[in-house]
């Protein structure tokens, strides 16, 4: 028993030395591999498409090794001057960005094309948690209202490109450093009144028409089924017709007679859903169930208030993700474009969101010796 | 940045704070969870049906496949209707990467016009890319060789078969088989309808005439369908499943094609009709109305010019002249023949005086013979042989039109015989009600004795003649003309394997004529039988040296009213006024096989016996070819396996006839005096 014991702790020292948080490398790597092979079945049966997606898995997990290796706490000193320089680029996004799908994200420096939007994802947290964790816990009213008003600028901007599955990401990755600081639930009940007075106000001045098109839509796709409520209609339909089995992998006829819109994109869940079923879902949903769980461990887990409400945080906002897709591609949420993380065809995000996982890592990994 | 405060952590609250915040958050994240399987759990679980339905709606279609229409032999199996394959140029644009190019090419090598052209470029506006669009529809077999030796250079373009409908006999069959053409709005209403819309989703053309409308259902057979996968653009991925359709029933039809050249041959250069037929069982061996018109050309569809050509001829080309009605004149006298004796107004003993004319105490007219002279005392043999007029009207007037008209009308005369198409006339029989309810006028003694020479308002068919003329040589048993002879039906022999035989149809038997004294049918017979073998008899130069024995009947119509003394003379006469010749002969005497009836137009010199009788004999000659027969009934053997039962079915809705119906007045004459 004590030889194992021993085994046990080498063995953790050993993946801890090389930062890496076993469990959840586990979760990730399982739920990349499920991806490669409904990439392939959404893609049109393809590899070309599933080595492309190979590439990028592998470098955001290259990503998320290196990121795993820096101290944590070291990200307080470069919380203030990274988040300036951000809304700095969201800004001159909205002046000389380049335009892409009809918004405004991209910023051209010559060599290559970003996304801004991208790095505030992981910036605004940092920031919000490093401005909260400066004072003890709970968080004070006023330092909340700060804390807000930070939130609020790189969301407005965000909005405004227009990318509105990003800033509601980005909103809900801030306000969750603040729920988790302990915010009076007083003060929660006031700001969910304020959010819901902001509604009206959002609809009318700030909702692009086909933003607003896409909230009708979602109310009721039936009333334009070839136009604007084709793609929620068909995704439906191929969930449904999944049934609890499921049709079989690349049986999926809504999906390989190409149906569905944005298969292996945005509603790679619905491509999932039909040739797995609802079996498939359960256990799609464990495995994301166990990596929030993992995450949240983690969080409880950490040393420093910082590192905590970092962690909480991005492991919240992970699961926003998994919600907002699956909510908008069965049609209880309107479609915002927002991937199924891990699993979708996608570069950017996904690279940012290993990137938060590195941070998860190292968070796990570090505390031992930076307290 | 301000200056860092010292800040006294207690870290064990702040952990519990965030812990329970944590436990909080994961309770929200577990109940978002739930939701999103609950929403899923609906959709998979209690809607699965719907979305099920929806999904292989999405994805099935169902593809109709036109059958493959029945072909029609004659009765010796020689093909009369085929289906040949027609070669169309495709071309799929999807698959064609400079299109306008590419047409330009292909239409150079096979010579295909501009308008063709134009009409392809038009087509292709506004259709599926990935569909094939015609550029040509019916390439020659020189264009389809040319086409396939330089396929290569042309991809995304392609020739396509497709089965239509040939006649290899072209006009001598067109008015039996009528002919296949393009379903139009009007037919598509109809078969709306009929509830047969659907079984037609695939199929090109519908028969519209003849022997291809009358049996349209058993020609068309049962449409198959092919299901398929499609994807959201609505091409064909993959067959699913296939129901091959069931190609129509071929028909064997009575018809004897190398009897149906003699006629055409007979009657080339003339307008009329032949019409030959066994009396043992009314199937039609021959029948062929001149001029004809070739089928095919409505196959592909008409050109306006054509058929403007085929409308305004005025030798009516579209008329079907074997079932349209022609002033019978003296093809009838053996029929009131058997009427008077029937009715005892004559015996065959009954001698009349015929000093050249006749005329009705108190009246002024006199009604000529054709003999100027007369004929002497003649009685009801001679009275046939030589065709006396006097003596038709003296028995005519004794008779009286009701008595004929009765007579008359169960041989047939003035109604359907019932053939196997729709085009049939019901020709006239005349009667005191006919006049009444035509013309509201009262009837006249005179027109009587018209009637007793076959003129007057009555017309028969040619089909009506050979029809009366069955009933007849059978002693008063009736039969249904019909070209329908057998159908051909698959059975599945024992050991598994499907045979084709012909199923023969029986046909319904009709009520004979019964007459009092059975001894008037041969006295009638025997007459017919003299007129042609007699020497110096009207029909006997036309059958002379023949190797069997024919009995038969001239007549001659006079199509234009001649004054009481004026002289016909045909080659001073107008041509349309000149008269009609007719005749019907059965042979052999004993035992008949084949009854003819011949109608002739309108012609040079000469009446029924000149001009009719030779036809007739040709026709019979070919029939019996080297046989000779003397006496004793010839007795086929027949196989017949049956059940179906016909039935006169008529429709005469056929607008093309009707409209020349009414040009064709100058066939059904007004009233005449005179018979030859």
């Amino acid at each position: 028993m004590r030889s194992t014991g021993q085994d046990q702790q080498q063995v953790r020292s050993v993946w801890q030395k090389l930062h890496i948080d076993l469990p959840l490398l586990i979760g990730i790597l399982s739920l990349m591999t499920l991806g490669c092979f409904i990439v392939y079945s959404a893609g049109g049966q393809e590899m070309d498409i599933v080595y492309r997606h190979g590439k990028r898995l592998g470098v955001a997990v290259i990503v998320m090794l290196f990121v795993a290796q820096i101290p944590p706490l070291s990200y307080r000193k470069w919380a203030v001057p990274v988040f300036v320089v951000g809304v700095l680029m969201l800004v001159s996004v909205l002046l000389f960005g380049h335009v892409g799908k009809g918004a405004q994200r991209w910023l051209d420096l010559g060599v290559t094309k970003f996304q801004p939007s991208e790095i505030m994802k992981l910036v605004v947290p940092i920031m919000i948690a490093w401005f909260i964790s400066q004072d003890n816990l709970p968080v004070k009213v006023f330092t909340v209202i700060q804390a807000f008003v930070l939130v609020l600028i790189p969301t407005l901007l965000i909005a405004k490109q227009p990318d509105l599955g990003t800033s509601l990401l980005i909103a809900s990755s801030g306000i969750f450093v603040i729920f988790l600081a302990g915010a009076s639930w007083k003060l929660i009940a006031i700001c969910a009144g304020l959010a819901s007075a902001f509604a009206p106000i959002l609809w009318m001045f700030l909702m692009k028409d086909y933003q607003r098109q896409r909230v009708m839509t979602f109310l009721n796709p039936e009333q334009d089924p070839l136009g604007s409520g084709y793609h929620i209609i068909q995704s439906k339909i191929a969930i449904g017709s999944g049934g609890v089995e499921g049709k079989g992998w690349l049986q999926g006829t809504q999906s390989q007679l190409e149906f569905l819109p944005e298969r292996h994109t945005d509603f790679i869940f619905s491509v999932f859903s039909e040739e797995f079923g609802l079996i498939g879902v359960a256990v799609l949903l464990a495995v994301y169930l166990f990596i929030v769980m993992r995450g949240l461990w983690i969080a409880v887990n950490a040393q420093h208030a910082f590192t905590k409400l970092l962690a909480g945080s991005i492991t919240l906002t992970f699961f926003v993700y998994v919600f907002v897709n699956i909510g908008m591609v069965s049609g209880l949420l309107p479609v915002v474009g927002v991937p199924l993380p891990l699993v979708s065809y996608g570069g950017t995000s996904m690279v940012t969101l290993l990137a938060g996982f590195g941070m998860l890592m190292a968070i796990s990994t570090h505390r031992r010796f930076h307290v | 940045m301000a200056p860092r405060r010292v800040i006294i952590r207690n870290q064990t609250a702040e952990a519990n704070l965030f812990a329970r915040r944590s436990f909080i958050a994961f309770c929200g994240v577990l109940a978002l969870l739930i939701i999103l399987f609950a929403n899923v759990f609906t959709l998979q679980i209690s809607a699965y049906e719907k979305y099920q339905t929806r999904s292989n709606s999405n994805r099935i279609k169902l593809l109709p496949v036109a059958p493959n229409r029945g072909l029609i032999y004659d009765r010796n199996g020689v093909l009369l209707a085929d289906n040949k394959p027609v070669y169309s140029l495709e071309i799929i644009p999807e698959d064609v990467k400079d299109i306008k190019k590419s047409v330009k090419q292909v239409s150079e090598l096979l010579g295909i016009s501009e308008e063709r052209q134009d009409k392809f470029f038009k087509a292709i506006r506004g259709k599926r890319r990935f569909k094939p669009v015609e550029l040509h529809s019916r390439l020659s077999d020189q264009q389809v060789a040319l086409f396939s030796v330089n396929q290569h250079k042309f991809p995304g373009v392609f020739v396509d078969a497709r089965l239509k409908r040939y006649y290899p006999f072209a006009d001598l069959t067109t008015h039996n088989l009528g002919y296949v053409a393009r379903i139009n709005r009007k037919d598509a209403n109809k078969l709306e309808q009929q509830g047969k819309a659907e079984n037609y989703a695939a199929t090109y053309g519908i028969g519209k005439l003849g022997i291809e409308k009358y049996y349209e259902d058993i020609l068309h057979g049962t449409i198959g369908h092919q299901e398929v996968e499609i994807n959201n653009q609505g091409r064909v991925v993959r067959t699913l499943d296939y129901t091959p359709p069931i190609p129509g029933k071929d028909l064997t039809l009575s018809l004897d094609i190398e009897l149906q050249m003699i006629a055409k041959r007979a009657l080339s250069g003339k307008r009329g009709a032949i019409v030959a037929m066994d009396p043992r069982s009314g199937e039609v061996l021959a029948m062929y109305s001149n001029p004809s018109y070739d089928g095919n050309l409505f196959v592909h569809g008409i050109s306006s010019k054509n058929y403007r050509n085929l409308l305004n001829s005025k030798d009516l080309p579209l008329i079907n002249r074997s079932v349209q009605g022609y002033p019978p004149a003296s093809t009838v006298k053996p029929f009131l023949a058997l009427t008077g004796l029937e009715e005892n107004i004559i015996t065959p003993d009954t001698k009349v005086w015929d000093p050249g004319w006749y005329q009705l105490e108190g009246l002024p007219n006199k009604y000529r013979d054709w003999k100027k002279w007369g004929h002497g005392w003649v009685d009801l043999t001679r009275a046939i042989e030589q065709s006396c007029n006097i003596y038709f009207f003296d028995l005519a007037f004794k008779l009286g039109i009701t008595k004929i008209s009765t007579m008359m009308e169960n041989f047939g005369f003035g109604d359907y015989t019932g053939i196997d198409i729709h085009e049939e006339s019901k020709a006239i029989m005349p009667s005191v009600g006919w006049k009444r309810g035509r013309y509201n006028k009262p009837w006249y003694t005179g027109e009587t004795l018209s009637v007793g020479i076959g003129q007057s308002y009555w017309t028969v068919t040619p089909l009506q003649l050979t029809q009366a003329l069955t009933t007849l040589v059978n002693e008063g048993e009736r039969k249904v003309p019909h070209l329908l002879k057998a159908t051909r039906e698959a059975v599945t022999t024992e050991d598994n394997t499907v045979k084709y035989v012909n199923k023969e149809i029986v046909y319904e038997a009709q009520a004979p004529i019964q007459l009092k004294n059975s001894n008037n049918w041969r006295t009638v017979l025997d007459a017919m039988h003299s007129t042609v073998q007699k020497l110096g008899a009207t029909g006997h130069a036309a059958f002379k040296g023949s190797q069997y024995d024919a009995a038969g009947k001239t007549g001659s119509a006079q199509v234009a009213r001649i004054k009481q003394d004026e002289k016909y003379d045909a080659e001073k006469t107008e041509e349309s006024k000149r008269d009609n010749a007719m005749f019907i002969a059965f042979a052999p005497y004993e035992a008949p096989e084949i009854v003819v009836a011949v109608a002739i137009e309108n012609v040079a010199k000469g009446g029924g016996a000149t001009n009719a009788a030779p036809v007739a004999r040709q026709i019979m000659d070919q029939y019996f070819g080297d046989r000779v027969i003397t006496s004793s009934a010839q007795t086929q053997k027949k196989n017949s396996v049956s059940t179906i039962v016909h039935h006169g079915d008529h429709n005469h809705d056929n607008p093309l006839v009707h409209s020349q119906l009414v040009n064709n007045q100058q066939v059904a004459p007004q009233q005449q005096d005179v018979s030859y």
